[in-house]
């Protein structure tokens, strides 16, 4: 029944925050090697279809398939394949950036590949401040470790909210660098954002969600 | 599964010892507290003696209480809460990691430290013993009790007075045999009761606890 065995679809979405109806019976697909950007007025309910989409949140209706399969919040399948960048930047401000990156991998149950970690936080040009406690970087330079994580996890689905938040040019420049070996490879993306994302056209799709209604 | 409590219990100590300041905040709060009361009690022989086990043992509790609000809501804060309960490996495990840590580094210091606090009561070596043996018997299941209430009070407002409200009567029990058998050998009777009960409350604990807690996790994400 559904068309994209591959990707993400959602089936008669709704959600509701308090008494307001965020969206209903909303439908969506997007293949593997495509990326969704979402938009729409603050509040009109980006970040709630986000966390509903990575399992985090339940909706009131409807269902999130993944390569086919009905997901439930927290389902083992979903956890296993999404990546999840939120506001939160989830470091430790007494852990250095490499110590950081490393507890992630390590949590992946891989061993974590010195090298490998160097390689990812010099492509978002913060290898010289990889042994700073996080706690004396900048916002844009904590989005940019968040960055070297999605690189170093190897998820199929990446969920990003507002990716291009404190980013200055060359933060975008690797976020499209990193979007690009994503979606080629076959990944999944799909992020809230108000801005076009560094993506070529013929992988972006996009999303408008309307305002929300009481 | 046990790669994941050993992740989680690596990661919370790691942490722990790069912010020596907090633990030793809640270890000087404990011997503060405890060194408190033969200054407003009569310091008489008989005084001290019979309040020295329950005032070891309360403040224990208050101690293990003034560090539960760390256990969860750092993480839950910075994020790293929602990224350990979307990672593959099962929340329970990585639960029962953090509670380790928690009990690391707040009840084993006291339980070391109780006995040497136990002098200023003028108790003796055997009633310092069983002291020692029950708090290593009874906090680990404080962390865990705690840990529960932690999880459900995240995100709420005022959370800090709710969960001591939420977690303190859950601490009765633990306090009433802990405090009893040391009471038990005081009087010269045997405390072989409030150990086993103790003992078989914490297997208990150990086995039910991590679930609840991992459940309470999910439901503050929600």
């Amino acid at each position: 029944m559904t068309s994209c065995a591959d990707g993400v679809a959602a089936e008669g979405l709704g959600a509701r925050r308090g008494y307001a109806t965020l969206f209903a019976n909303l439908q969506f697909s997007v293949m593997a090697g495509c990326a969704l950007t979402v938009n729409g007025a603050n509040g009109s309910g980006k970040t709630t279809l986000l966390r509903i989409i990575a399992g985090l949140t339940a909706p009131v209706e409807g269902e999130i398939r993944w390569q086919g399969q009905a997901m439930r919040p927290f389902d083992r399948r979903m956890r296993e394949a999404v990546a999840f960048n939120g506001h939160l930047p989830a470091l430790k401000d007494e852990l250095s950036a490499e110590d950081n990156l490393r507890a992630w991998i390590a949590l992946d149950d891989r061993s974590p590949d010195a090298d490998a970690v160097v390689e990812a936080l010099d492509a978002v040009a913060l290898a010289r401040q990889r042994r700073l406690p996080v706690r004396v970087l900048s916002q844009g330079q904590r989005r940019r470790i968040g960055l070297a994580r999605l690189r170093l996890v190897r998820r199929p689905l990446w969920v990003l909210d507002e990716p291009l938040t404190a980013l200055d040019a060359d933060g975008v420049d690797a976020l499209g660098a990193l979007l690009d070996a994503h979606l080629a490879g076959g990944g999944v993306c799909i992020a809230a954002s108000h801005h076009a994302l560094p993506i070529p056209r013929e992988r972006a799709r996009s999303l408008a969600l309307g305002p929300a209604r009481e | 599964m046990f790669a994941a409590v050993g992740w989680a219990l690596a990661r919370d100590l790691r942490i722990a010892m790069r912010s020596k300041s907090e633990l030793g905040v809640q270890i000087l709060f404990y011997v503060i507290v405890v060194s408190l009361f033969p200054l407003a009690a009569s310091p008489t022989r008989e005084v001290l003696t019979t309040i020295g086990p329950g005032v070891l043992w309360t403040a224990a509790l208050l101690a293990s209480l003034l560090s539960l609000p760390r256990l969860f809501a750092s993480d839950f804060a910075d994020g790293t809460l929602e990224q350990i309960a979307l990672s593959p490996r099962p929340l329970p495990a990585l639960v029962s990691g953090k509670i380790a840590a928690h009990w690391l580094t707040t009840g084993l210091p006291v339980a070391v430290l109780a006995p040497l606090l136990g002098a200023q009561y003028a108790l003796d070596s055997t009633v310092l013993t069983t002291l020692a043996l029950t708090l290593l018997l009874g906090t680990p299941i404080l962390s865990l009790l705690g840990a529960v209430g932690a999880a459900l009070t995240l995100g709420a407002r005022g959370g800090g007075s709710l969960l001591a409200l939420l977690v303190l009567p859950l601490y009765a029990p633990v306090l009433i045999f802990g405090a009893g058998a040391v009471d038990a050998v005081h009087e010269g009777v045997s405390d072989t009761a409030e150990l086993s009960l103790l003992g078989a409350g914490l297997l208990i604990a150990i086995v039910a606890v991590p679930f609840a807690a991992a459940t309470g996790v999910r439901i503050a994400l929600d």
